[in-house]
């Protein structure tokens, strides 16, 4: 098993550390994994993307020009990244401020309200945890105790008290994602 | 217990230098790998190891302070990307003059000049050619991997030490600045005083009460004492050229063109090659571990069997002249480089190298 | 009805040509473009746009270029008074002002600032002090306030281990080759104005050649700080200023008594 995602948003909206625990998660379950950001001025509010790769074999490239699946959060990234997919694989997208729908037809598309989801449970920085629930339930590539252990090694501990409020938002997304069209 | 962690390779050099047992670092921050300093700063070194951590004012500083500690027989660090690497070049021509270990690391970025902050390769002649005056050579490791980003800082010591020599890594943005799985090795002891005396008895850390006073310095006003100083140190290069080649042959069995290709390029290549294997094309790869030494010996062992050399860097064409030198025009050797911090894709790489060996 | 207040004779305040039009790359808040407006109007009100030379450092005013409408050089880190010196000395009828941050006035380019000030090269330095290495994220600068926390120092300054926050300004005013020199804000519209009017001074003072004229301005820097634009403001109104005093401190070659 080789998958290999592309996550891209906003800087502040939690792009980077989704990817690292879903990259933590692969670790735990003593997979090979790659989390490779966007760096630089770019990220001052700007836009942020990274490349997160997990497979049972030794990763080669950590920089990628197709994907097998996209996870896009905002309408740059939409723009940028929807061609990158590759045929038949995986869009998952927030339409909250997309102006412009995924065009594509030869791949599976899913949305997920999460921004509208993580205002509603009165928990805006779990906006990334809901679209990682989504997506888990898309593709469980891993296990939910192996998110949880990730979750643990990749916050610091005086956030710790907040993983159960993570945890909720996983569910939530996996509750709330919705099949726009398969292929 | 292994000890499995997910870190960027700045952080995983930075740890190393901690679990290693360097008595020191001294640096300057510069992006892409300022994370190093900032990981040592917070992990208390001090209270961990007893090791110092100082930021200099400037990166002529921060080499001047390895020559300095280095002198005075401590294993010292220091890490920048290009710009301060170019600033340290008088320092390290000093220190490989007065041959003294210490470990420099590159964290390569676009150039020249201020250039970017994107991943390069483009230091690569500045590195295993000199880069300051006189007749010198670093030994030169490049990483592929987070792992190896670790595992190298603990190597640079050993070598450093064994032949009293100034080890450079050279690594780059994208591996610094990127996050995989690293196995961390077990905490090494800082030499004690016992150990320095008895393994760099020529370091200045005061005069022996029973013994004559050490003098650290790279001045020879005598120009036939100035040579023979030369040829010792190259008699020095050429057994580390015998003995230190490293390097990785990944799927060179039955290939029939060898890719060759360092630090992240060769990971992208390694994914080109799958490609090409998917096509049917035999493809394998040469990965320099050592750019200094080259591994000239098994290029050239390869040059009667394969039908060609594709040589693939974040450049505009440096290693590729080792390569012809290596393999002595008996084969064909071509080039792909992107260059300002622009990472060539496997797609594009495979392209080009259809086109190159049509 | 905004027709009335558009019409060219209600003008009250236009930016100045000597900026060009391109939106500034600052964090929303800072004081770096502030800094550049008053320089650039100093430039236009004296007339003498075709006649400075701007040297820009390595910060995150490196792209200072885009914004000033001047011809301007872009120094490596550290080394513009070098090339100021080098400039007006080829150009001696020229205005040249070098435009610095603290760390790269203060820590990689001290060399460079103190032989300058020391020959007395007639140029303008405007040193932007926030007390941070704001363009690689926030690293303790020589300027780093006494447990003031900064990536590279996260558990806050330690002056035994650190060193102390350095005082450029107060010690290049030792210097006799430094003819004036003060320290100035630029987050409040009364300080803009006493800035500006240093600045103009210190135009003016480079063609009498007596010397270096030395400006600092205590600034902030929200992104670096991790404060919010507002709350960055009161915080080096209550912890830089005390520090770094505003005021003159040496006008006409001569210390100010205080
Ligand atoms: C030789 C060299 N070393 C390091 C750097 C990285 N660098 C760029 S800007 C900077 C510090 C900037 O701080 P400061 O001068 O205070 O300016 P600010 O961004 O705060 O305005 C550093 C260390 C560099 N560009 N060149
Ligand atoms: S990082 Fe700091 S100094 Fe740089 S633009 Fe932002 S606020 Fe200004
Ligand atoms: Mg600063």
């Amino acid at each position: 098993m080789t998958e290999e995602i592309i996550i891209a948003g906003f800087g502040g909206q939690g792009v980077l550390s989704m990817g690292k625990i879903l990259a933590y998660s692969g670790v735990m379950q003593e997979q090979e994994v790659s989390w490779m950001p966007s760096y630089g001025p770019e990220m001052r509010g700007g836009t942020a993307n990274v490349t997160v790769i997990i497979s049972d074999e030794r990763i080669s490239s950590p920089t990628l020009k197709k994907y097998d699946t996209a996870i896009l959060l905002n309408q740059q990234s939409m723009d940028k990244f929807e061609e990158t997919v590759k045929p038949g694989g995986l869009l998952l997208y927030d339409p909250n401020g997309i102006t412009r729908h995924p065009k594509r037809t030869d791949i599976t598309i899913y949305k997920v309200e999460a921004a509208a989801e993580a205002a509603k449970m009165r928990a805006p920085k779990t906006f990334n945890m809901v679209v990682l629930g989504a997506y888990l339930k898309i593709k469980p590539i891993v296990k939910m105790e192996n998110v949880n252990k990730g979750l643990k090694k990749s916050l610091p501990e005086r956030h710790h008290h907040m993983i159960p409020m993570n945890e909720d938002a996983i569910r939530q997304g996996e509750k709330i994602v919705e099949l726009v069209q398969e292929v | 217990m292994k000890e499995l962690r997910l870190m960027k390779g700045n952080e995983a050099m930075a740890e190393a230098m901690i679990r290693a047992g360097y008595d020191g670092y001294f640096g300057y921050p510069i992006t892409p790998q300022s994370e190093v300093m900032e990981y040592l700063q917070a992990e208390r070194p001090m209270e961990r190891t007893g090791m110092v951590v100082l930021q200099a004012e400037s990166e002529v500083a921060s080499i001047n302070m390895l020559y300095g500690g280095a002198g005075s027989g401590k294993n010292v660090v220091t890490s920048s990307s290009s710009p301060g690497i170019s600033l340290m070049q008088e320092g390290l021509s000093y220190i490989a003059g007065a041959e003294l270990p210490c470990l420099v690391i590159n964290v390569q970025r676009g150039g020249p000049g201020l250039g970017d902050i994107q991943p390069a390769q483009a230091d690569y002649f500045q590195a295993v050619k000199g880069g300051g005056h006189g007749d010198y050579k670093l030994i030169v490791i490049a990483p592929a991997s987070v792992q190896e980003s670790s595992d190298f800082v603990k190597l640079a010591l050993e070598l450093s030490n064994k032949y009293r020599n100034p080890v450079m890594i050279l690594t780059d943005g994208a591996i610094g600045q990127m996050m995989e799985k690293v196995e961390l090795f077990p905490q090494q002891p800082r030499w004690t005083i016992e150990e320095i005396r008895e393994k760099k008895p020529w370091a200045t850390f005061g005069k022996p009460a029973d013994g004559e006073r050490r003098i650290i310095t790279s001045l020879d006003l005598l120009p036939e004492k100035l040579e023979a100083h030369n040829t010792h140190l190259q008699e020095k290069y050429r057994t580390i050229e015998k003995n230190e080649v490293r390097y990785e042959e990944i799927m060179c069995e039955d290939a029939e063109y060898i890719f060759v290709a360092y630090g992240l390029a060769s990971r992208i290549c390694q994914k080109t090659i799958q490609l090409l294997r998917e096509k049917g094309i035999k493809v394998g790869i040469i990965r320099p571990i050592t750019l200094y030494p080259f591994p000239k010996d098994i290029l050239k062992s390869y040059a009667s069997k394969v039908n060609g050399f594709f040589v693939v860097e974040m450049n505009a064409g440096q290693m590729v002249e080792d390569v012809q030198l290596a393999v002595e025009c008996k084969e064909k050797v071509s080039f792909y480089g992107r260059t300002g911090g622009v990472l060539p894709t496997p797609e594009e790489v495979m392209e080009a190298f259809e086109k190159s060996f049509k | 009805m905004y027709t009335e207040l558009i019409k060219p004779e209600n003008l009250v305040y236009t930016k100045t040509k000597v900026m060009t039009d391109k939106e500034l790359s600052y964090c929303p808040g800072c004081g770096h473009g502030t800094a550049h407006r008053i320089i650039m109007e100093v430039i236009e009100e004296m007339g003498i746009q075709g006649e400075t030379i701007g040297v820009a450092p390595v910060g995150c005013s490196v792209l200072a270029y885009e914004f000033m409408n001047i011809d301007v050089q872009q120094a490596a880190h550290g080394r513009a008074p070098a090339l100021a010196t080098a400039i007006k000395r080829l150009w001696p009828e020229k205005y040249v002002f070098t435009y610095q941050g603290d760390g790269d006035l203060a820590a990689i380019g001290t060399a460079e600032t103190i032989h300058a000030c020391n020959r007395g090269e007639n140029i303008v330095i405007v040193f932007i002090n926030n007390g941070i290495y704001g363009m690689t994220g926030g690293q303790m600068a020589p300027t780093t306030l006494p447990n003031m926390k900064s990536s590279t120092s996260p558990y806050g300054r330690d002056e035994t281990e650190m060193g102390h926050p350095l005082k450029m300004t107060e010690l290049v005013a030792n210097l006799p080759g430094v003819y004036y020199v003060t320290r100035q804000a630029v987050h409040k519209p009364s300080h803009v104005r006493k800035a500006k009017k240093a600045i103009r001074k210190a135009f003016e003072n480079t063609a009498k050649k007596t010397g270096v004229s030395f400006v600092e301005i205590v600034s902030n820097c929200n992104s670096g700080w991790k404060m919010r634009p507002t709350d960055a403001n009161q915080w080096m109104e209550d912890n830089m200023f005390p520090y770094y005093p505003l005021g003159d401190i040496k006008v006409d070659g001569l210390f100010v008594n205080k």
